[in-house]
């Protein structure tokens, strides 16, 4: 079976996390968007794992999990952190440092 | 395949011995967590403060013996030296370990900067209890009661673990858990900062969202350049290139993807808007550590890619990186011109070095076994990053005795006349600024050279050019700070300089002894750096 089909859903995932980033205004949901693309890096590790005949890509998949978990738990600290101080969590509102 | 005929388990080989540096530091960490969890908070400071040191101490050690026990490879001639560790996962080669070494020396530095409690009335310069909200009764009770988050020490030496990882990684999934691994605390110490919580937590929060962001791009890069090579060993990768068996799209969009992911850690324009942000928002200790620390580790994992793994496709990234240092060190030196905060500068002061940096990377000069005083690109960044590494330490440790009642005074209004103020700081500073901008008998004229020479070898000499007017005009903001600072009158009642502990004052005295040494000496640090070799591959 061709991978062709899941490598444009994981292209298609990849991409509409990345425009999620860079639209979204709510931090949690620009979170949101950044684990939806490392989602689509794991489709594409499984999907050339089958192309190429090795496991690595399906090992390479569950180190990303975890990962991912682990940046949940520094990212979502974080972010409540920022939001009990500001009592919002807009990206918007974080603007004491610029130029 | 069933069960039954999968092959019998056969555990990995590890040199414990040659990874020993590595797994110093990590088992260090991990006591540190426990130590969090047992000891009574009264001693948790002495005991992790002295934890940290000891292991950083011994780690260097370990790695002064495994560098010094190491023998060369077997495929002599490629001036390459020792080998491939973890079933292939680490390479501790030359420039591994060299890069080990002098992360362990700059980590025990800034180490001596956030043990510093002098200069804040007894507490370190963390938050004392990072939930209580800023402003509140909670915060004010937290620091009467003199607690502190001593949770910082793990969190570097877990930070410095994963900067090690990541610089020695030999396949690409090493290399990204070493990313996070190192990245994933500096996102936390970011927040901790006991003064100005608002900015330091929007920093931490900057960082993090960003920083997600560009290592969820390098995981898709990394499974592009696995759809291409059908691995991810970095030999591998680059015997498929030279083979040219896989699909030629897959191999350049996977490079431009981890290009994007490994450009935003070393802070390359357009990838650097979140260097300012959150250099100034950080504790200047944390600061500190980022500026000469993650650098170096980025700058070893950058290089170790595209030199091993993407080097037989030179021809295509070659061009994109010219693009990328132009940007990078005209955005670092015009820039800081206009900056008004200390701290802020010295984030596009490090832009502008990550430019000039790159220029040695664009030129990929290999060097000749032939010409032994010549430096090829690799040791020459090396080099350059030793040097930048201890100025930078020592410019943020000055910044950090600078204060007013609100804290430390980063505006540059208020480091008018702090010449006649303390005359010994501001001549530390200036000396540092002097080295940043390249003076002859400092560090950065001899590092500089290095990069520029290896560039100009490298075929790369229109970027030089740039490089060389493009520091001129970044020695303009670095010669401003010093008139301001001696020339200048105090605006009100002017800067104080707090007389800070031995901590502080050794590590703006090793800052400067280091930067003079490498600017009138710079033969033995270069000879070792020559003797790290090139990457094995």
């Amino acid at each position: 079976m061709s991978p062709t089909p899941f490598l444009v859903l994981s292209a298609l995932l990849f991409s509409i996390g990345a425009i999620g980033v860079l639209v979204r205004r709510n931090a949690i949901v620009v979170f949101m968007c950044i684990e939806l693309m490392l989602n689509a890096g794991n489709l594409a590790f499984v999907s050339f794992a089958r192309q190429v005949g090795n496991l690595d890509g399906q090992v390479a998949a569950f180190f990303v999990m975890v990962v991912a978990a682990a940046e949940v738990v520094v990212g979502l600290a974080i972010i409540v952190t920022i939001y009990r101080t500001r009592r919002s969590a807009s990206v918007d509102d974080a603007s004491l440092l610029k130029y | 395949m069933t069960l039954l005929a999968a092959p019998a388990f056969q555990a990995p080989n590890l040199a414990y011995g040659r990874l020993s540096p590595l797994l110093i530091i990590f088992g260090v960490a991990l006591v540190g967590v426990v130590v969090e969890a047992f000891a009574p908070r009264e001693l948790r400071y002495q005991i992790q403060s002295l934890l940290a040191l000891a292991g950083l101490v011994v780690a260097f050690i370990s790695d002064v013996l495994v560098a010094s026990s190491s023998p060369f490879s077997s495929s002599a001639g490629t001036g390459a030296f020792g080998g491939i560790e973890a079933q292939g996962a680490i390479a501790v080669d030359g420039p591994a370990m060299f890069v080990w070494g002098i992360l362990l020396v700059m980590t025990l530095v800034s180490v001596l900067l956030v043990a510093e409690r002098r200069l804040e009335g007894g507490l370190t310069a963390f938050a004392g209890q990072a939930s209580a909200l800023p402003g509140t009764e909670a915060e004010r009770e937290a620091s009467a009661r003199g607690i502190e988050h001593t949770e910082v020490f793990p969190l570097v030496m877990f930070a410095v673990g994963g900067m090690m990882l990541f610089a020695s990684a030999n396949d690409f999934l090493t290399m990204f858990v070493g990313l996070e691994v190192f990245s994933l605390p500096l996102y936390l110490l970011c927040g901790l900062a006991r003064r100005r919580r608002l900015i330091s937590q929007e920093a931490a929060m900057k960082y993090f969202l960003l920083g997600a962001f560009s290592s969820a791009i390098f995981v898709y890069g990394i499974a592009m350049v696995y759809g291409f090579a059908g691995s991810f060993t970095f030999a591998d990768v680059d015997n498929a290139i030279s083979s040219r068996v896989g699909a030629d799209g897959l191999l350049l969009l996977g490079m431009g993807l981890m290009g994007v992911g490994l450009l935003f850690k070393v802070s390359a324009a357009p990838f650097h808007s979140w260097t300012p942000d959150v250099y100034q928002g950080a504790p200047t200790a944390i600061t500190a550590f980022m500026s000469a620390c993650t650098k170096l580790a980025a700058f070893a994992a950058l290089l170790r890619v595209f030199y091993v793994a993407l080097g037989g496709a030179r021809w295509d990234w070659q061009p994109v990186v010219w693009i990328v240092a132009i940007i990078t060190m005209a955005v670092g030196s015009v820039i800081a011109i206009t900056q008004t905060d200390i701290k802020r500068l010295l984030a596009y002061s490090t832009i502008a070095h990550t430019g000039f940096l790159l220029t040695a990377f664009a030129g990929a000069y290999q060097g000749t076994i032939v010409l032994t005083n010549q430096v090829s690109s690799l040791q020459a960044v090396l080099f350059y990053l030793v040097a930048y590494g201890f100025s930078s330490i020592g410019a943020f440790a000055v910044v950090t005795m600078v204060r007013d009642s609100s804290g430390e005074a980063t505006h540059l209004s208020r480091w008018a006349g702090l010449g006649k103020e303390s005359p010994v700081v501001a001549g530390a500073m200036a000396l540092f600024l002097l080295s940043f901008a390249g003076i002859p008998l400092t560090s950065g004229f001899t590092s500089k050279w290095a990069v520029f020479t290896a560039a100009w070898e490298g075929g790369a000499w229109p970027l030089v050019i740039v490089a060389v007017v493009m520091s001129l005009v970044a020695a303009f903001f670095y010669i401003r700070i010093i008139v301001l600072m001696f020339f200048s009158d105090p605006v009100g009642e002017g800067p104080t300089v707090v007389l800070p502990s031995m901590l502080t004052s050794a590590v703006v005295t090793v800052g400067a002894a280091v930067t003079i040494l490498l600017g009138v000496v710079p033969q033995p640090v270069l000879e070792l750096a020559r003797h790290a070799g090139e990457f094995v591959r």
